[in-house]
């Protein structure tokens, strides 16, 4: 009887110990993104022996993680779609702080400082994107006599020139399925930032001043001063508003040309390099950056990132975050994805081309960065109103009525 | 007889299930409904003011009566058409066939291919929607058709869920158009009456119940309808539906009570029909 039982003890612990040596992450991650991270837990599995389990689950992820959480069954780690939402979860309990598990000092402080909630930091970005860059095709531009703009009154000459010769100026693409109106958003935040300074962008996140402040009217009246602009877009409003993100940027290299400029972040490279695979990406893409508007503030810069928060402290999600934080890793992940890494540590030469280590460099020098305002903000407005807003004005819709109704949302989400 | 208690012993398992799927979920969304976004603050009406006042939920209700009305007078009225008209028809089966197929297809799938029939290209390029493509080559501009508001992309939307669901209404009220006697059409005819007065007053009186039927079916739906707004434009340029915006509020938002206190609102509002669709299924099974 004894014998028995100490069998099935034994049992019962090796099919615990098997099933311990294994996390689970859920992540919104698929093609490319989804393979570069599978290198990253196939290095780590093969240095550790912990199975890691990938739950690919797309841009649904908020809404499965949400009900899986209500159910008591969350995953062992998830990618955040944002810190606004990471916040989400911190607020409801969900999330474990990282800051015993995890050396922050790998990271600079802007990057903890957004993982932080009421003092304690609950996620780590694993990589970031650089925003303010406008796009350009050298050979086009050149070829109308124009250079990269350093100034906003250049790039607005720029827009004119070309579109007084009969030529479109910009590509624009808000169209992204559920969450369209995002790019637009991007545009806003660059904006404000410029004309606004740092400080007051961050009270505009916390809503501290109200949307219909005059400050936030302006960036939307220079965003639609552009983009607003039938003879400034391709395929005017209508093509802004219809084509997605991902395709917009392709008609630059087209022949002829359909349009000069593109405003997006670093990670727009792969999608052009998809619809142009003949491209010789150090050759014919190019960047600069989003340039200053109000000399005071001169060039600050906006991006965004990849967090990966926990739900359960195991031994195993320990030593798989400490994984995910190293040069190491971040080595594979921005490697083949030409994302920028966070960890200070890592070499420059793992990026794959001249143009991501170029906007690693200018992330490194800046002086000035802020996160992407609207992963920021309560998901009702910054996944919500902010986007219907942008596709609202663009579409045509009177910009006091837009703010007013941002506002309206900001007002119930935010709370008293 | 008296059975004594012994018919709560058979009813048990059934009113488990019934109270642990249907029951409590109800009980619990009502109770939800009446508390702030994490479930935690007790807040009263306040969701329900939030309901019946905010823009986009105005929005969404009218987006819904707009659906209410176009899309059942569309897909009975068709359904009708079709179902008196093919009676007539050599290949009657192979064309109902073709019309029903949709029904097949989730909405879902029906939403990305008519995404795909709507897409816009600006002019100078090259049309990959069917759609814009017919209007360029007809010698138009291409439409944004669902970003036009407030008519052009609402009634986009709709004719999606009109193709899906007209083969369903066609294929009931045909199977009851051929349930009338066909002696009674005659009578009507040698008694003088034109196609139209046959139709008016005879073959209308007799579809009675199931039009009813199928109505009430249609307008439940309709009151839920969710998937083609969410696939095709989530809401973007004034087409928001009430199912949409509870879907949003719940799992983009976060706001459990406000998410519940529209459950709630649906859940009332579809109520009368199916009260409409029990009350003629019963009158039905009397007279049988």
């Amino acid at each position: 009887m004894v014998k028995r039982l100490a069998v099935g003890l034994l049992l019962v612990g090796l099919v615990a110990g098997l099933a311990q040596g294994a996390v689970t992450i859920m992540v919104l991650w698929s093609g490319a993104e989804l393979e570069a991270f599978q290198k990253v837990t196939a290095a780590f599995q093969a240095k550790t022996g912990i199975t890691v389990r990938v739950e690919s689950v797309g841009r649904e992820l908020p809404g499965i993680l949400a009900t899986r959480l209500a159910a008591g069954n969350p995953p062992d780690l998830a990618a955040m779609p944002n810190p606004g939402q990471m916040a989400e979860f911190v607020a409801r309990g969900a999330l474990i702080p990282v800051g015993g598990i995890v050396d922050l000092t790998q990271f600079p402080k802007a990057f903890v400082d957004l993982a932080t909630v009421d003092g304690k930091v609950y996620g780590i970005f694993i990589s970031a994107d650089l925003k303010s860059l406008v796009w350009y095709n050298p050979d086009a531009l050149y070829a109308e006599g124009l250079a990269p703009a350093h100034t906003w009154n250049e790039l607005l000459y720029i827009t004119e020139t070309l579109a007084a010769r009969g030529k479109t100026p910009w590509a624009v693409g808000l169209e992204s399925g559920a969450a369209s109106g995002w790019p637009g958003t991007d545009w806003i935040e660059d904006i404000m930032l410029r004309t606004a300074g740092p400080e007051l962008y961050d009270k505009w996140v916390n809503h501290e001043i109200p949307w219909t402040h005059p400050a936030v009217k302006r960036a939307f009246e220079l965003f639609g001063a552009i983009v607003r602009n039938e003879a400034y877009v391709y395929g005017g409003t209508t093509g802004a508003l219809s084509i997605n993100f991902g395709d917009s940027p392709a008609v630059l290299w087209d022949k002829p040309a359909g349009a000069y400029l593109h405003r997006q972040a670093t990670f727009i490279k792969s999608f052009i390099a998809g619809a142009h695979p003949e491209l010789d990406l150090d050759r014919d893409v190019a960047f600069f950056v989003f340039p200053p508007i109000d000399p005071k503030w001169g060039t600050p810069l906006l991006g965004a990132g990849d967090l990966i928060s926990a739900f359960r402290d195991t031994l195993e999600v320990r030593s798989f975050l400490q994984y995910l934080a190293s040069p190491e890793a971040q080595g594979i992940w921005c490697g083949a994805l030409g994302k920028l890494a966070t960890n200070v540590n890592v070499d420059p030469g793992i990026y794959p081309d001249k143009l991501t280590a170029e906007a690693a460099e200018i992330l490194k020098g800046a002086e000035i960065f802020r996160f992407d305002a609207s992963d920021l903000m309560p998901a009702a407005v910054g996944s919500g109103a902010f986007w219907k807003g942008v596709l609202d004005y663009v579409s045509g819709v009177p910009l006091d009525r837009v703010l007013a109704d941002i506002e309206a949302a900001a007002r119930a989400a935010y709370g008293p | 007889m008296n059975m004594g208690r012994v018919h709560w012993l058979y009813l048990a398992p059934a009113l488990l299930m019934l109270g642990l799927f249907l029951i409590y979920p109800t009980a619990e969304t009502v109770r939800l409904s009446f508390y702030g976004p994490r479930s935690d603050v007790f807040v009263g009406f306040q969701n329900y003011v939030q309901a019946f006042t905010s823009q986009p939920m105005l929005i969404a209700f009218r987006n819904n009566l707009l659906w209410l009305v176009v899309f059942t007078l569309f897909t009975v009225g068709m359904g009708l058409l079709l179902a008196v008209l093919l009676d007539r028809v050599r290949y009657e089966t192979v064309i109902k066939s073709v019309i029903f197929l949709p029904m097949a297809i989730s909405y879902v799938a029906a939403g990305v291919i008519w995404r795909f029939v709507y897409t816009f290209r600006p002019a100078v390029a090259p049309q990959i929607g069917l759609l814009n493509a017919i209007v360029v080559a007809l010698g138009g501009n291409p439409i944004g058709w669902l970003i036009e508001r407030p008519w052009v992309n609402n009634l986009a939307l709709i004719a999606v869920g009109v193709w899906v669901w007209t083969g369903f209404c066609m294929v009931i009220l045909s199977a009851a158009y051929k349930g009338i006697p066909k002696e009674m059409l005659e009578a009507a005819r040698i008694d003088g009456a034109n196609e139209w007065q046959v139709f008016l007053h005879v073959t209308i009186p007799f579809l009675k119940s199931t039009l009813a039927v199928v109505t009430t079916t249609m307008i439940v739906f309709v009151l839920k309808v969710f998937d083609i707004v969410y696939v095709m434009t989530n809401g973007a340029y004034d087409t928001d539906v009430i199912a949409n915006r509870m879907y949003n509020e719940m799992f983009y938002f976060y706001n459990y009570g406000l998410a519940s206190a529209i459950a709630v609102i649906l859940f009332l509002a579809i109520i009368p029909f199916l009260v409409i669709n029990v009350r003629r299924f019963r009158a039905q099974e009397a007279v049988r």
